[in-house]
């Protein structure tokens, strides 16, 4: 089945106005629905300049950066809205709130400027807060959540816009175990059973391993290797970008990574 | 249901201050009294719109510069029309206009300064520098008001002092007509931007991503609270406060969101302040003491509950 581009990246260049180098130099990358990409590197590799770069908010030095194949940057805050869904890694909330209030922001993109909020936009909501797992939070304040409530509640918000695409900003970051497993399990439901398309940053390369169809390794704003896990992740290559030896073995068909010891005289 | 007991109590207020003042009038002359039609009615239906707007102005500037401890006059904008005002004053300007206009024009160039300031990071308005050119151009605008204060004879500097402190003596139906073309256009433009300042409280980045043009959004919801405090100040001098502690008041009672957040703000300040003039101009009759006075007296302690039960909780 060929499935619709969401996202496509060519050759794309880019560099803040004040920055010494260029922060991404032509990375390339395409993503149709129903495909969960992983994009890896190490801090400060240009993961979220990507991303940014991807959703029109950077300018680029060269290269074309399209979105349903329409050049990002002609895209509405508020048309592009209702395309993509955005989960940044800060946020914050100024004054207090309760989890239906928050998840409802979500549904701004759809309302008219003096319209209210109708049948279609609660559905909206309870339909989000259902596939999140999230449904009993829905009258709590948001101070009272959990880390992981919390980010189950803030993929609720994104899923409420109605998104064809997520865009997912370290979203397991501070989550223990289980509700990491959880996030990155729910996370690949939604792209299997809704057909959405997500790009994911993340730090866990075995997680995205298992399960991204592709990954993307940046270093210094190059692309390293993109394509299928297990042709990306190589011993050879993950060593040279995050700096640092490391032994890969295949589990269940994915590459899995484990980072070695550096070796001490006295052992 | 919340804008029935609104309007019931703004009606109560109206009808209180008509019918209280050091005159004295037995209530069988009331409907009759040109006391009630042109002096008491117009001075609290100005003293309402002013409150209102107010309330708007620091609803939305809490909501811009993502800091609840915001009021409208901190943007620098009383120093400006306290400038202005002096300077009038001090120069002699002749006619009833000159006061208020000069506090208007200081008012707008204090803004026009915090303003280019703001804009000094680049194409985008930076909220916390906002803030700190607010106060610096503040300062700076109070510091030559006091020059000009300390130079000048005993009255005018009694008159300028005064007027500081805001009051609402001055009322007529002109003044409230002025307010009345006045202010719908800024008032709107806020309304309109009530969702977007939902977003904004999440931050610039994520607000983005749910559909706002915050770079837009930024310079019109500040353009547009500066110049309904700036038309505020003009006709009724700095009052402390109600942009402050309405909007807490009400984000306590009616939540967060801004379209009910604005409405009730205009209501709930204009009650405010409309009851705080009655009693300034009663409770030392025949004299009156400054509005602001009033709101000062009345807001601290407010304020003060309100910060505990934010410690608290």
């Amino acid at each position: 089945m060929d499935r619709e581009l969401i996202v496509a990246l060519r050759g794309v260049t880019c560099r803040y106005p004040d920055a010494a180098r260029d922060n991404l130099v032509s990375v390339s990358l395409e993503l149709p629905a129903g495909e969960l990409h992983a994009v890896l590197g190490p801090n400060g590799s240009g993961k979220t300049t990507l991303v940014r770069a991807a959703l029109g908010l950077v300018p680029l030095v060269a290269g074309e950066a399209e979105i349903l194949g329409r050049p990002a940057h002609t895209w509405s805050r508020r048309a592009l809205a209702r395309l993509v869904g955005v989960l940044p890694q800060r946020e914050d909330n100024l004054f207090p709130q309760r989890v239906r209030e928050t998840v409802l922001l979500g549904r701004y993109p759809h309302l008219s400027l003096f319209g209210g909020v109708g049948a279609t936009d609660r559905a909206a909501v309870d339909g989000a807060l259902a596939a999140c797992d999230a449904a009993d939070l829905a009258d709590r304040w948001l101070w009272t959540l959990s880390g992981g409530e919390y980010q189950r509640v803030r993929l609720a918000r994104a899923l409420a816009q109605e998104p064809r695409l997520l865009v997912l900003d370290e979203p397991t970051a501070s989550l223990d175990l289980r509700h990491e497993m959880e996030l990155f399990e729910l996370v690949r439901t939604l792209v299997d059973a809704q057909g959405l398309g997500v790009l994911m940053i993340t730090h866990h390369v075995n997680l995205a391993a298992r399960f991204a169809d592709r990954v993307l390794l940046l270093s210094e704003g190059r692309p390293a290797g993109a394509g299928a896990p297990g042709g990306v992740l190589t011993r050879d290559t993950v060593e040279r970008v995050f700096a640092w030896p490391v032994s890969i073995a295949p589990f269940e068909g994915r590459p899995q990574m484990t980072p070695l010891r550096l070796r001490k005289e006295a052992r | 249901m919340k804008y029935v007991v609104l309007a019931g109590a703004a009606l109560a207020t109206l009808a209180a201050a008509l019918l209280v003042g050091p005159a004295n009038l037995p209530l069988a002359d009331l409907p009759g009294s040109a006391i009630v039609w042109q002096l008491r009615l117009p001075r609290a239906v100005l003293a309402f719109l002013v409150g209102g707007a107010l309330g708007v102005a620091g609803t939305s500037l809490q909501a811009l510069v993502r800091n609840p401890l915001a009021d409208p006059f901190l943007l620098g904008l009383s120093g400006g029309a306290g400038l202005g005002a002096v300077a009038a004053i001090a120069l002699h300007l002749p006619g009833p206009w000159a006061l208020p206009l000069a506090a208007f024009v200081g008012a707008v160039g204090a803004m026009a300064l915090v303003y280019r300031l703001g804009l000094m990071g680049g194409a985008e308005l930076d909220p916390r520098i906002l803030l700190l050119g607010g106060v610096a151009v503040g300062a700076f605008a109070a510091a030559i008001t006091t020059a000009l204060v300390s130079l000048a004879q005993a009255t005018e500097l009694r008159n300028a002092f005064l007027w500081l402190w805001g009051g609402f003596s001055g009322a007529s139906w002109t003044t409230v007509l002025v307010m009345l073309a006045y202010a719908p256009l800024p008032l709107g433009v806020l309304v309109a931007s009530a969702r977007p300042l939902d977003l904004l409280a999440l931050g610039e980045e994520p607000a983005q991503y749910l559909g706002a043009d915050v770079r837009r959004l930024k310079r019109v919801v500040y353009l547009a609270a500066s110049l309904l405090t700036a038309a505020a100040v003009a006709v009724a001098g700095v009052i402390g406060f109600v942009g402050l502690v309405v909007p807490h008041l009400c984000r306590l009672v009616w939540g967060r969101l801004h379209r009910t957040l604005l409405p009730t703000a205009f209501l709930t300040g204009g009650i405010l302040l409309a009851a705080a003039d009655t009693l300034a101009r009663t409770v030392v009759a025949p004299r009156e003491l400054p509005v602001g006075i009033v709101t000062a007296l009345l807001g601290v302690p407010v304020f003060a509950f309100l910060l505990r039960r934010w410690t608290v909780s």
